[in-house]
């Protein structure tokens, strides 16, 4: 029987032809992400060579990613003393792949591993961070592991007994309508799967709607996986996934890619048509709990806030721009936008994106997790009501447990914004969308490279594990379509 | 034999174990004054009311949510015992690793109050008199918890790589 995309690659990563679910392996880790976190894996990991006599040494300084994103600046002086510790363990280890407060390359850090071409199609990424999901939208198996488990990996370079994950199937078919966007794809496969549906899966995303979708796109799709409880989303790598890398993450040479084998074998198979889906929003306190924008018609918020690793794109923020050209934010309610990388917030800049936030009366902030996890930069109050575009809504989330966080799309958090109540994106007027000026300089300047990618894209290589493996799953597509919107 | 001290619903998150505003206290000698901390049962751990060994007894989806092994280690802290019908992927594994006492009892039914004793492969409630089967832990898990937890079974690792013993 063939294999899914897990599979396949937890096979290549312990040297075996052939792994199947239920499986317990110890596969060798690519690369090790930690945030501010990293100040107890610093801990725990002194606390393994504790008494041994061996000196503390990660196997691999170049395979760790360490970014700072939670707090940022900081906030208080702990986690200032945190942040410090971490620098100073980083020096003496010789870790390269570390972002620090810094306007030039900081921001989350599920942005800025795919953005920096640390992540790869094909291999196993961890990360002590549950969203670690977001990285299989670049075709890797990515997840989120616990401070302790991540010291047992710096240290052994392989994580410990993974179980190999069974996949459900989800295959997206159609165009998403217009004021309709990824955000909205996977808050409705959350609804359908509940929190605990994909619990200890994988969910392996196929289909025209995913073909066409950016990278961007996939980020926000992967990334709310773990939202079903899932170990794991992947988006087989494709055409997409090659001009991401080489022209986004500035990636030189990308690993041969692969995709599940035909006869792979699923748990469940899931079929979403995209092209009847309307806006959603997650009801408080919990992400399961999906219901269409038309349910929350009407219900006041007091905050919104566009951001995260989920909704702090480019894409995002052009959609929101787009939606507040010209209008202004209601009164008595506060926009918070943070980008989710400096690189980002750049080109917003460049784009007039920001300006328009800042004329509609929205607060752009520095790039980071900001008010996504309530610790600093944000806070609710007691009775507010808040709409955000993040991945959480749990009691508590945004800094008190006596306040409410739907979760929507950035359109719907922009529309939110102007009427001060939910408000469905498809109701208010959008300006013309504009080419952002990277995409609009990638077509004019560089058309050789652009077709070089074009002509890589048709034919992605594929490695053969079997005789019978069979064709890359993996369409070629033209060109990307932009996220979302038509 | 100990008492059931808190009984909770489903997906139980990582939010209302250990909230996110505290995740700058990071040490495991440190985390416990902020196990629950948005509920009243927070007040009685901190007035010692809490006998360690007692159960805390949730439904489907224990730790749902983040990463943070904080939620792991301020109820290890304690001295407390999780009994759920089910736990979320990475809470489960953080408890493994840091030694929480953690128990998957699918049919488990207890209320607050109860006394809970575990016994042959089962939960049994000798309030109500019933029993219910506990999950077994796969093997490699299991050795893990025999080791006392990540750190000694990894240290162990660490000296054999290094041809010591
Ligand atoms: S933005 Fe929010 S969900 Fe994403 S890594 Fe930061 S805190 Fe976590």
């Amino acid at each position: 029987m063939g294999m899914t995309m897990v599979e396949k690659i937890l096979a290549r990563a312990t040297g075996q032809a052939a792994v199947k679910a239920g499986d317990v392996l110890e596969p060798k880790v690519d690369l090790a992400m930690s945030h501010e976190n990293g100040a107890l894996v610093i801990n725990q990991f002194n606390e393994i060579y504790k008494d041994t006599g061996l000196e503390a040494r990660v196997w691999d300084p170049a395979r760790i990613a360490i970014i700072f994103d939670h707090r940022v600046p900081a906030e208080s002086s702990k986690t200032a003393t945190n942040q410090k510790k971490i620098r100073d363990f980083v020096a003496r280890q010789g870790i390269t792949k570390f972002h620090d407060i810094r306007g030039d390359e900081g921001g989350i850090c599920h942005q800025i591993l795919p953005e920096n071409g640390y992540v790869l199609p094909g291999t196993v990424v961890v990360g002590t961070d549950s969203h670690t999901t977001s990285h299989g939208a670049l075709g890797a198996f990515s997840f989120g592991i616990g401070a302790t488990e991540m010291a047992a990996v710096w240290a052994l370079g392989k994580i410990l007994n993974v179980e190999v994950p069974g996949t459900i199937k989800v295959v997206v078919e159609g165009a998403l309508p217009r004021g309709v966007e990824p955000k909205d794809i996977i808050l409705h496969l959350v609804g359908k799967l509940t929190a605990e549906g994909a619990n200890f899966k994988v969910i392996e995303f196929h289909g025209s709607t995913i073909r066409r979708m950016s990278t961007s796109g996939r980020l926000v799709i992967c990334n709310m996986t773990v939202e079903a409880g899932a170990t794991s989303g992947i988006v087989p790598p494709d055409a997409e996934t090659v001009h991401y890398l080489k022209g986004e993450a500035g990636v030189k040479s990308i690993p041969p890619l692969f995709g599940p084998d035909a006869d792979a074998s699923y748990d469940q198979v899931i079929e979403i048509d995209a092209s009847k889906l309307e806006p959603q929003i997650a009801f408080p306190h919990t992400v399961d709990n999906v219901k269409p924008v038309g349910a929350a018609k009407g219900i006041k918020v007091q905050q919104i806030v566009i951001g995260s690793c989920t909704n702090g794109r480019l894409d995002d923020l052009a959609s929101a721009a787009a939606i507040l050209q010209g209008k202004k934010v209601a009164r008595g309610v506060r926009m918070l936008v943070f980008p989710a990388s400096c690189r980002i917030y750049q080109k917003a800049l460049k784009a007039g994106y920001v300006e328009t936030f800042m004329k509609a009366g929205a607060v752009v902030m520095n790039s980071g997790c900001g008010p996504c996890l309530g610790v600093h930069q944000g806070a609710l109050a007691d009775g507010d009501k808040a709409l955000a575009t993040t991945n959480r809504n749990f009691k508590g989330r945004m800094g008190n447990p006596n306040a409410e966080v739907y979760l929507g799309s950035a359109a719907t958090a922009a529309a939110s914004a102007v009427t001060g109540e939910i408000t469905d994106p498809r109701t208010v007027t959008v300006a013309r969308a504009k080419e952002t000026p990277k995409k609009a300089k990638a077509a004019k300047a560089k058309p050789k490279a652009a077709r070089k990618v074009k002509a890589a894209a048709r034919k992605p290589k594929v490695v053969k594990r079997k005789a019978a493996a069979s064709k890359p799953k993996a369409k070629p597509v033209r060109k990307p379509a932009k996220k979302g919107r038509k | 034999m100990a008492k059931v001290v808190l009984k909770l619903g489903a997906d139980v998150s990582t939010d209302i174990i250990y909230p996110g505003r505290f995740m700058a206290t990071v040490l495991p000698t440190e985390t416990p004054q902020y196990a629950f901390a948005d509920l009243e049962f927070n007040k009685k751990l901190k007035a010692k009311e809490v006998a360690p060994g007692s159960f805390i007894v949730a439904d489907k989806n224990f730790g749902c949510g983040s990463s943070r092994e904080q939620a792991a280690s301020c109820l290890t802290g304690w001295g407390l015992k999780v009994i759920a019908k089910n736990f979320a992927r990475i809470f489960m594994q953080n408890s493994i690793n840091v030694g929480l006492n953690m128990v998957i009892c699918p049919g488990i039914e207890a209320s607050e109050g109860d006394e809970l004793e575990i016994e042959g492969g089962k939960v049994v409630n000798r309030t109500s008199n019933r029993s219910f089967d506990i999950v077994p832990m796969p093997k490699a898990r299991q050795a893990i918890i025999d080791a006392g937890g990540l750190i000694p079974f990894a240290r162990k690792l660490v000296l054999q790589a290094k041809g010591h013993s």
